[in-house]
């Protein structure tokens, strides 16, 4: 039995409408793809669906009272939740600078969230 | 008196690339103008990431996006003043600014850009008959709350307008603890891009209603809640379709509007249609040595864009500089037919093209599996097939010198969806 599942591609802001054709639950083609990365979302889509997490975190001391953050790479997305809820309490010492991992491992997912904005102390 | 070769009107992302791109040119004499306390304008606080995918093949950010074009602004020793808000630009190109330091500022400049970016459309520019109380935002001004300031606009959410920043906000304000009741759209379709409304509305569970619009909102101290209906064809709410929805915060996601009082005052004609100035294909405006990139030119769904549309202002205003003219003078009209809206560029001169044009143009509906077609006079040059257009997402075709040489008669070029 082969089914075809429509996507949209969400790898770039193209928004590629994808058709992935699968079978015994294995995906035998992705269409409508204009590169490689519609193919690889596809098929994580359809199997392990992933999104990196952008949100904030106090800082203490700085020109700005919170900081941007984002998960490293993408994480499961049923973790969503459990990443902003470990982000809720967090509050991190200016100066920040993009880069600096504010938490390690955030959620079990051996991601890390990193700050994504630099803010000076006050 | 303080004079310049190059001022950049806006510090934002158009207003960076513009000021690199002339610099990288040999124009050392330049000053940035910019009135936040911050370079980077509106990406400081788009937070969420898909930034920079075509500028720097990664995927980053709005802030981490920013910082690039702002390091390097700093590495060039490009001169800027922040807090510093320009009053007037005349048509001599002199500037009035002013800033808590300096006081009033009188600049002279040999050429402008205009980068001053966008505004959203507010309550007031749609009519929402009803209460005014508190928890009314527009969605940038609630952006702005949550992911600069670190505050909760509200607890129970309705979004007006499914526009980009509405629906980031849409998944923000989830993330946050908000609980999202629905997103309204007018219109029986998106303004927003696929990817934002897969990722922020559907991945979420909030629920999307498309050809509705909010018609009541209660709440004399505080928003207690909003009435939405479906409306007909021609936008009209239908009776008996209303539906009163429990929420303590309304936001707005109903348009942006570029920001031209300056350029108007500077005798800059603007188009009714995008609402930015009327430029030429090395974006200069009516104004000789007055150009114009980014979201003050045409509102655009990618900073990706931007940056290219302002590497090419600041690349042309360089030229200007070092004695280049780009007269308007035998150029070829481009007209815009057939479910194009508009066009930037709105003329050609061929004399001043060094490689191509990029005509950049949005549609005024959608359209699925249909051409996108340029017309030199009666003759069609690009018949570019399309599996979908819709007005939400900005679309170019690229007009090459060789093109402008084969039809070296043309009078006018015309883009049309077919």
């Amino acid at each position: 039995m082969s089914d075809k599942l429509e996507l949209t591609c969400i790898g770039c802001p193209m928004g590629c409408q994808l058709e992935v054709e699968i079978e015994n639950k294995k995906i035998i083609k992705v269409k409508g793809n204009s590169c490689i990365r519609g193919e690889i979302y596809a098929k994580k889509e359809c199997t392990n669906p992933t999104r990196i997490v952008t949100s904030s975190v106090c800082v203490e001391n700085g020109v700005i009272d919170v900081v941007s953050v984002k998960t490293e790479k993408d994480v499961p997305k049923n973790k969503i939740f459990k990443v902003i809820d470990e982000l809720k309490d967090v509050a991190i010492k200016a100066p920040v600078k993009i880069g600096d991992i504010i938490v390690e491992n955030v959620a079990n997912t051996s991601v890390n969230v990193v700050a994504t904005k630099n803010v000076k102390a006050r | 008196m303080l004079n310049y070769d190059i001022v950049i009107i806006g510090g934002g992302p158009a207003g960076l690339a513009a000021a690199i791109k002339a610099k990288e040119e040999g124009i050392d004499n330049i000053l940035i103008l910019e009135r936040d306390s911050v370079l980077g304008g509106i990406l400081n606080q788009c937070i969420h990431n898909g930034f920079g995918l075509h500028t720097f093949k990664e995927e980053l950010t709005g802030p981490e996006y920013a910082q690039r074009f702002i390091d390097k602004v700093i590495d060039m020793e490009i001169p800027y003043k922040l807090n510093t808000m320009v009053i007037n630009i005349n048509s001599d190109k002199t500037i009035i600014a002013v800033n808590e330091e300096e006081g009033l500022l009188e600049i002279n400049a040999k050429a402008i850009v205009l980068a001053m970016g966008c505004r959203e459309r507010p309550r007031g520019a749609i009519n929402i008959p009803g209460d005014r109380g508190a928890g009314i935002f527009t969605a940038g001004t609630a952006q702005k709350f949550v992911n600069i300031d670190g505050l909760m606009p509200g607890r129970e959410v309705v979004v007006l307008g499914s526009g980009d920043i509405g629906l980031i906000m849409a998944r923000r304000m989830t993330l946050e603890g908000a609980k999202v009741k629905a997103v309204v759209e007018l219109m029986p379709y998106s303004s927003g891009l696929k990817r934002n409304i897969v990722q922020c509305l559907d991945d979420f569970n909030i629920p999307l209603k498309f050809s509705h619009t909010v018609i009541n909102i209660k709440g004399k101290y505080r928003v207690e809640g909003v009435t939405i209906a479906k409306v007909d064809k021609n936008r009209k709410p239908i009776k008996g379709t209303e539906e009163y929805i429990k929420c303590d915060t309304l936001l707005l996601s109903v348009g942006l509007i570029p920001e031209n009082e300056l350029s108007r005052n500077a005798g800059i004609m603007l188009s009714n249609i995008t609402g930015g100035p009327i430029v030429n294909e090395s974006l200069q405006t009516n104004v000789e040595g007055v150009f114009a990139c980014g979201n003050v030119l045409h509102v655009h769904d990618l900073v990706d864009f931007v940056t290219i549309e302002s590497y090419n202002a600041g690349k042309s205003a360089a030229r200007y500089i070092k004695g280049q003219r780009f007269s308007n003078e035998g150029s070829i009209k481009i007209e815009a037919k057939d479910g194009v809206r508009y066009t930037v560029p709105k003329s050609i001169n061929i004399d001043n093209v060094e490689k191509m044009v990029q005509l950049r143009f949005r549609v005024s509906n959608v359209y699925k599996n249909s051409h996108v077609s340029v017309y030199f006079d009666d003759i069609k040059e690009i018949y570019k097939k399309k599996k979908i257009l819709t007005p939400g997402e900005m679309e170019t075709v690229i007009i090459t010198n060789e093109m402008l040489k084969k039809y070296m008669d043309t009078r006018k070029i015309t883009v049309r969806i077919e």
